[in-house]
């Protein structure tokens, strides 16, 4: 990690060692659709073009890789430079990887979404084979062959014909002069080597060892320490405070008030905590001041009376429940949880007199830019900002607030500082998942077949809750999804597959009911409706039928859906963030209540890139998703989060983990996109494998409060 | 604040900081040993995990002044980085965010030296207190495997 005042200048020096005379390549990063990544800059390490540029190869025959992203565990700073390295046939074991701080050059360079490697992979091909073209263009030049007559394998151009070869460090400086092609080749699927197969975290070493990675390990000789105490309910405000006790306390410099609550600033993090405690504080109304059992009054108001959103309207919905045989009703509920990356918020921030130093974890650097630059006018190109692991993010770090408030005490105290959330404050200081009820309602022909659908999604800040072009859309001919929201103090974000984190369980499950009602295999019942949205699609559909059904049929077939005697099987399948997961849970009764023994898990996510890390991407969602499902509550008392740390806010542990058979599906496509598709079917799966082993259907989150694990069972509704 | 010596990865170390200063903040903010991370503050998560006298111990909750045997942090776990536990943990690719990875490992190996051949519940019950908040519980289990297995 870097820690001197002039990083870029650090930064281009460092590299411009390896890099003299060499290749450098910078990459406009365009639209994720554009094949025609253009090249903006190259041959010469100049210090202004040096930062930031996407690959450099040095004269030594290191490849050195800048990787943009955020890196919170997703392993995008190994995917990324595997895909160039792939097309630039490097050699791995000469690649270095370089996270690179927040640069207008790059394009997207935001961790959020599932979006990373789906928008960039042509970019990132492109760069590595105009690299490639480039060094085999310098060595046919000087061999006097032509190119085409050349090849390229593990870091060397070879000339089979005569027994040439020559390593790319020998060719750098050459290939730094030639002209940059417009178009290159790429690649065939079928030639790649390193992607597709399992390439180790970059990082493992650094990780393993205790390196200083993450912003709560950053230091600088001379930086304070602050904490701030928040109001403790939402819809309060600081009215005033007395700071006397804590001004005494050692370590302590200063007490200021910033725009959300009273900065402690200090020597150390320990002094800072306690002097905190210290405060007096005063707090005033400022707007509506809730409690969950409000909410659940809210909800139920809102599903009957509120004023809803269409969202979409297929048919006749109204006559095909008129007609219909029989009608299936459910709703379901979620509460808020919190993110709880486990690397508290903190943020590093130096004001300076007309210029701002940032460092630290966040998903959205140049979000974060922005909004420094407006609270302090400090226009954004006297602003950096440095990027350094997250201690993981599931969309807290989307929300900048943290990174303002550090730049707001540094401004406040004109000292460089590390503003430091405790566990208590992140836990109790909102952005979380929205709390959120859906009614379902399915009408049902003297067959089984569904006519109607009928979906209103009400939520706390949830926006709109509904994913209205997912299925069932497509497959039903009279279907209503509507939304309503209402506005609350309480703070909500985006969490780990918004809004599917939770509406798939509930959609799943109930799919799972109206199958039971209609006579019909639960599987089968799905099948059916992807094959009617595949013959007769009704209106739009953001989902590719095809692969909904390859996941579903693979999934039942490496479970023995259906064929063993004695087992306790619950399925679900779910489409988002462009990529595909079916699953099923296996279920065993012990002393009276369902524990969930084995998960299946099918994917398609397109191309793979990194098989190790896909496979954690799949084995990580699905223990977040059923750990969430089972045991993630936040809950409020006149305003105030009820949870505070790990003590009374449950996660998931070793014990509590099934066991994961996982198959990832190649279905041709480039790659789609991993870090959030398999969490949303989780808890369906889950839910339907407990309802098949109590015959008690789900209807809430979390599960450990049904009845079926010894809760109270108390239903808002 | 007051004077408190101790020996961190076998070196003499002495601070001047409040005696309730828990052993975490010491390593992290006195002696700049940021290996041992910050969780939870409560015993709750083990991010923080470090050995006091070969035992693997919470350091947020111990108070400087009651430590009154040697510590090993994850910076001092092998001189090279190749403890057996480290080891599997790279052969088997366990991190993901990697943060909570440090204490994991530090409960790993005081568990190994207690129980060298654990059955696969000994090990999920040892590594029960431990959370990883990536979920990579599968990974973590298999390299306490592999980690037993070699030597």
């Amino acid at each position: 990690m870097q820690t001197t005042n002039d990083t870029s200048r650090r930064d281009f020096l460092k590299w411009s060692a390896f890099t003299a005379g060499g290749l450098v390549l910078g990459f406009k990063w365009a639209d994720a659709e554009a094949s025609t990544a253009t090249v903006f800059s190259s041959t010469v390490a100049e210090a202004e073009v040096a930062m930031g540029h996407y690959l450099t190869v040095g004269t030594n025959g290191i490849v050195t890789i800048f990787s943009p992203n955020p890196e919170l565990g997703q392993n995008i700073m190994t995917s990324f430079p595997m895909i160039v390295a792939e097309e630039l046939d490097a050699d791995w074991k000469q690649v270095k990887v370089v996270q690179a701080p927040l640069d207008n050059r790059f394009d997207r360079q935001l961790t959020g979404g599932s979006g990373a490697v789906p928008h960039s992979w042509p970019l990132l091909r492109k760069a590595g084979a105009t690299a490639r073209f480039m060094l085999i263009a310098a060595a046919a030049q000087r061999w006097g062959v032509p190119a085409a007559e050349c090849t390229a394998e593990e870091g060397f151009v070879l000339h089979k014909a005569s027994g040439k070869k020559l390593g790319y460090g020998e060719l750098a400086e050459d290939a730094g002069k030639v002209p940059v092609p417009a178009t290159v080749t790429l690649k065939d699927r079928k030639d790649f080597k390193l992607i597709g197969t399992a390439v180790k975290n970059v990082a493992n070493k650094d990780i393993l060892t205790g390196k200083p990675l993450y912003g709560l390990d950053f230091y600088r000789e001379g930086m304070l320490y602050a904490m701030i105490q928040r109001p403790p309910a939402f819809g309060t405000k600081v009215q005033s405070f007395d700071a006397t006790a804590a001004k005494a306390m050692p370590g302590i410099i200063d007490v200021v008030q910033v725009k959300n609550g009273v900065a402690v600033v200090g020597k150390s993090t320990w002094q800072v905590m306690k002097a905190k405690k210290a405060l007096k504080i005063t707090y005033e109304k400022s707007g509506n001041i809730e409690s969950t059992a409000d909410h659940d009054k809210i909800f139920i108001d809102l599903l009957n009376n509120g004023k809803a959103t269409v969202r979409r309207k297929d048919g006749d919905v109204e006559a095909a429940f008129k007609d219909a045989a029989k009608v299936v009703k459910a709703e379901y509920q979620c509460p808020f949880i919190s993110h709880s990356p486990l690397e508290p918020m903190n943020f590093f921030a130096h004001v300076k007199e007309g210029s701002v130093e940032l460092v630290g974890p966040c998903q959205i650097p140049g979000s974060a830019r922005t909004a420094v630059s407006k609270l302090l006018n400090i226009p954004e190109d006297k602003i950096t900002l440095e990027l350094t692991r997250l201690g993981g993010g599931f969309g807290r770090r989307l929300y900048n607030d943290y990174v303002v408030e550090a730049a707001e005490v540094s401004s406040l105290i004109k000292a460089p500082v590390k503003v430091i959330w405790s566990r208590e404050d992140d836990m109790t200081g909102g952005t979380y998942r929205p709390a959120v009820r859906y009614r379902f309602e399915a009408a049902l022909d003297a067959s089984g077949n569904m006519t109607g659908y009928r979906l209103r999604g009400v939520g706390i800040n949830s926006g709109n809750p509904t994913r209205e072009h997912n299925f069932p859309s497509g497959a039903v001919e009279n279907l209503l999804i509507e939304s309503v929201e209402h506005q609350s103090p309480i703070t909500t974000g985006a969490w780990r597959a918004p809004i599917t984190n939770f509406l798939a369980y509930a959609e799943q499950s109930f799919i799972d009911e109206v199958a039971v009602a209609a006579g019909k295999d639960p599987v089968q019942f799905r099948l059916d409706l992807f094959e009617k949205a595949k013959a007769k699609p009704v209106g739009r559909m953001d989902y590719n039928v095809n692969r909904m059904i390859e996941v579903t049929k693979k999934v039942a077939e490496r479970s023995g859906w259906g064929t063993k005697a004695g087992v306790i099987q619950g399925f679900s399948v779910y489409f988002s963030h462009r990529s595909y997961v079916a699953q099923v849970a296996e279920a065993v009764m012990e002393k009276g209540k369902p524990v969930i023994k084995k998960v299946y898990a099918v994917a398609d996510c397109g191309q793979i890139v990194n098989l190790g890390g896909a496979r954690q991407q799949v084995m990580g969602a699905i223990v977040d998703g059923m750990g969430h499902a089972l045991f993630g509550k936040l809950s409020f008392k006149d305003g105030a989060a009820e949870q505070s740390n790990f003590h009374n806010y449950r996660l998931i542990r070793m014990k509590e983990i099934p066991q994961v058979d996982l198959h990832f599906v190649d279905s041709g496509f480039d790659p789609t996109g991993l870090g959030e598709p398999a969490l949303p079917p989780t808890g369906g799966a889950v839910a339907n494998a407990i309802f098949k082993a109590t015959g008690k259907r789900l209807y809430q989150q979390p599960f450990m409060d049904s009845e079926v694990f010894g809760g109270s069972g108390k239903k808002t509704f | 604040m007051a004077i408190f010596k101790l020996t961190v990865n076998g070196k003499q170390q002495q601070v001047d900081v409040d005696a309730d200063t828990p052993l975490l903040w010491v390593l992290r903010d006195s002696l700049h040993l940021v290996g041992t991370k910050y969780g939870c503050g409560m015993a709750q998560c083990g991010a923080c995990t470090i050995h006091m006298g070969g035992n693997a111990v919470r350091s947020c909750i111990l108070p400087i002044s009651a430590v009154r045997q040697p510590i090993t942090t994850i910076e001092g776990l092998s001189a090279n980085g190749d403890h057996p536990v480290q080891q599997a943990w790279d052969e088997v690719d366990v991190p993901q965010c990697g943060y909570c990875q440090a204490g994991q490992m530090m409960t790993a190996a005081a568990f190994l030296k207690t129980t060298p051949h654990p059955t696969d519940e000994q090990i999920a019950s040892a590594m029960h207190g431990n959370i990883c908040r990536c979920g990579a519980y599968h990974r973590i289990h298999e390299a306490v495997k592999v980690a037993s297995q070699k030597k």
